[in-house]
């Protein structure tokens, strides 16, 4: 039987976060549709929200898109009363999709050529 | 019309201008979009007319970008379509017929939509504050501006009347792109499978970049050729709504599925909601494939019917934010980083500096990301401590900027600072948002011609 791997996100997906008013949006999209079921297992809406350390204030609500083979995470209360409010220099949250690139996620072995970057 | 080709030519107001003017020589376009306002820019644009009566109102770049593609788009007879209005949609109209008559170029009709304004019967129109649920007449006294989205229609009835330039106030992004769509394939207002895909294309080029390569690259993991020469891109529409998202030939960038998907979900919350005033587009049937280099093509974007309402986006005044930094280097950067962040505390308590919000960050470590930034984030060689205070008035944001200036002599060890700058306060409009039904915000056409 084969094993799995511990890897960081980023070598599964990509991200990108938008803003609306005081919600970000951070999009997470696997890099193959292999990757995308680990995803929609692995980073439910609650260990997303865990993840970001109390930088999100509000809920988070997470959207499937299976086409895309991409979850969308809604967070609000993530950008420091809105962008025209906020004291954060990124005052967008252009960079906050980032972090989430540090969430470990389980890959099963057989699938460890398909890993990005490392 | 079989086959439409629609450019962008700017996804902000601070965008590049040589993209535009490529699409508009080299892009063989029929219609050429640009996008210029933020959620704040009628606001703050309000707030500079207030000041200075001679601010025209309009895209402070507008002679700049005109200037760069009017020669392209004549020669090929490009149409513009443009929300470079902002607070005073005739007044550009009237500069870019100057500009048309300086570039030889006669009989060419403008058309300017307004009506977009509202600031000064939203608090009869009333309603809730979607972000906060409060009433919209308890922050009536402090809105410097209100304003609704208008869709693509009356965008699409100016191209109707014979228009060569539109030229706008508050419009959605989207609607920017699928007036155009609209007009030459002839698709009705409540044919919403195809407004939604029309909507859908229009979302992935009103970011204009975003979608060729830009706001994408992270090397090792996914790399961009040439990234300093990047296009905007050009949609191919076919009157089914399907198309194919491409660039000019030899430019730096990328357009795949990756730099696709990612714009799809750009600032979206529900993909199988996205609302728009034209239509409720839904992302989630989209299929992608790349039909060549630098070449997707995108169908079946879904639209469901409009909703019953506009949305309005309110600026009030809120304060100021007082901001500065300084710096740490070397070993042990981040502990005299920490000692300054104390010896801050206490001063902000001693001169008695009142805020509705404070920051102090440590630009390296954890001034980006927060409270999100792990414990174990290793320690930085060199550290901006950086301090922002959100206060009511501007003497008590100023408060901020005068302890950062005594950090100089009386602070920690090895302090590095900058030349004590102006303008340390800045003011905050903030932004609300509520909903209005559409009938109370009649758009109005105004022609002019060269």
């Amino acid at each position: 039987m084969q094993g799995t791997l511990q890897v960081k996100l980023e070598r599964v997906a990509h991200v990108r976060s938008g803003d609306k008013g005081n919600t970000s949006n951070i999009a997470v999209i696997a890099y193959c549709d292999e990757f995308y079921p680990l995803l929609k297992e692995q980073l439910t809406a609650a260990r997303f929200k865990a993840f970001y350390r109390g930088a999100i204030k509000g809920d988070v609500t997470r959207y499937e898109a299976d086409n895309l083979a991409a979850l969308n995470f809604v967070a609000e209360g993530a950008l420091g009363g809105g962008v025209s409010r906020s004291l954060s220099l990124d005052n967008y949250g252009k960079a906050l999709s980032a972090a989430i690139l540090g969430f470990d996620i389980e890959v099963p072995e057989q699938y460890s050529n398909l890993l990005r970057g490392g | 019309m079989s086959r439409l080709r629609i450019g962008a030519g700017s996804a902000w107001w601070g965008d590049r201008i040589e993209p535009a003017k490529l699409n508009a020589e080299r892009g063989d376009l029929d219609y050429l979009c640009f996008e210029t306002m933020a959620e704040a820019t009628v606001s703050a644009a309000q707030v500079r007319k207030r000041r200075d009566p001679s601010f025209p109102g309009y895209d402070t770049y507008l002679d700049d970008r005109m200037k760069a593609v009017l020669p392209g788009c004549l020669k090929r007879g490009t149409k513009i379509i443009s929300n470079q209005g902002w607070i005073n949609p005739d007044g550009a109209a009237q500069r870019i017929v100057e500009l048309l008559r300086e570039h030889g170029a006669k009989r060419k009709k403008v058309a300017a939509v307004s009506g977009s304004l509202i600031t000064d019967r939203i608090a009869k129109l009333g309603g809730t504050i979607l972000e906060s649920g409060a009433q919209v007449a308890s922050i009536a006294p402090e809105i410097i501006s209100a304003e609704a989205y208008l869709g693509a229609e009356p965008i699409v009835e100016a191209l109707r009347q014979g228009a060569d330039i539109v030229i706008t106030g508050r419009v959605a992004d989207p609607s920017l792109f699928l007036a155009p769509m609209m007009h030459e394939f002839g698709w009705r207002a409540d044919d919403f499978d195809r407004l939604g895909a029309g909507s859908g294309l229009g979302h992935l080029l009103e970011c204009g970049a975003q979608v060729t390569g830009g706001y994408f690259a992270d090397p090792g993991f996914k790399d961009v050729p040439d990234p300093w020469d990047l296009a905007f891109p050009i949609a191919e529409v076919e009157a089914d709504g399907s198309a194919v998202i491409a660039k000019v030939a030899g430019t730096g960038g990328a357009i795949n599925a990756m730099t696709v998907k990612e714009q799809m979900l750009y600032e979206v919350h529900d993909p199988a909601n996205y609302i728009t005033p034209d239509v409720v587009v839904d992302f989630t049937t989209a299929a992608l494939e790349q039909v060549g280099p630098d070449r997707m093509r995108v169908s079946n974007i879904g639209g469901k019917p409009r909703t019953p309402t506009l949305k309005v986006s309110m600026g009030c005044m809120e304060g100021f934010i007082g901001e500065d930094m300084f710096f740490y280097a070397g070993p042990g950067a981040l502990r005299r980083a920490q000692l300054a962040k104390r010896i801050l505390e206490e001063r902000f308590r001693i001169v008695d500096l009142k805020t509705d919000d404070l920051r102090i960050d440590f630009l390296g470590l954890n001034a980006i990301h927060g409270e999100a930034t792990p414990k174990d984030a290793p320690e930085p060689y060199e550290v901006a401590v950086r301090v922002a205070a959100r206060c009511r008035t501007r003497e008590e944001a100023l408060k901020v900027g005068r302890e950062i200036d005594g950090m100089a002599v009386s602070g920690v060890g090895m302090t590095g600072k900058r030349v004590p700058h102006q303008d340390r306060a800045r003011e905050i409009i903030g932004v609300w948002s509520t909903l209005v039904p559409r009938e109370a915000v009649p758009p109005a056409i105004t022609r002019y011609e060269s």
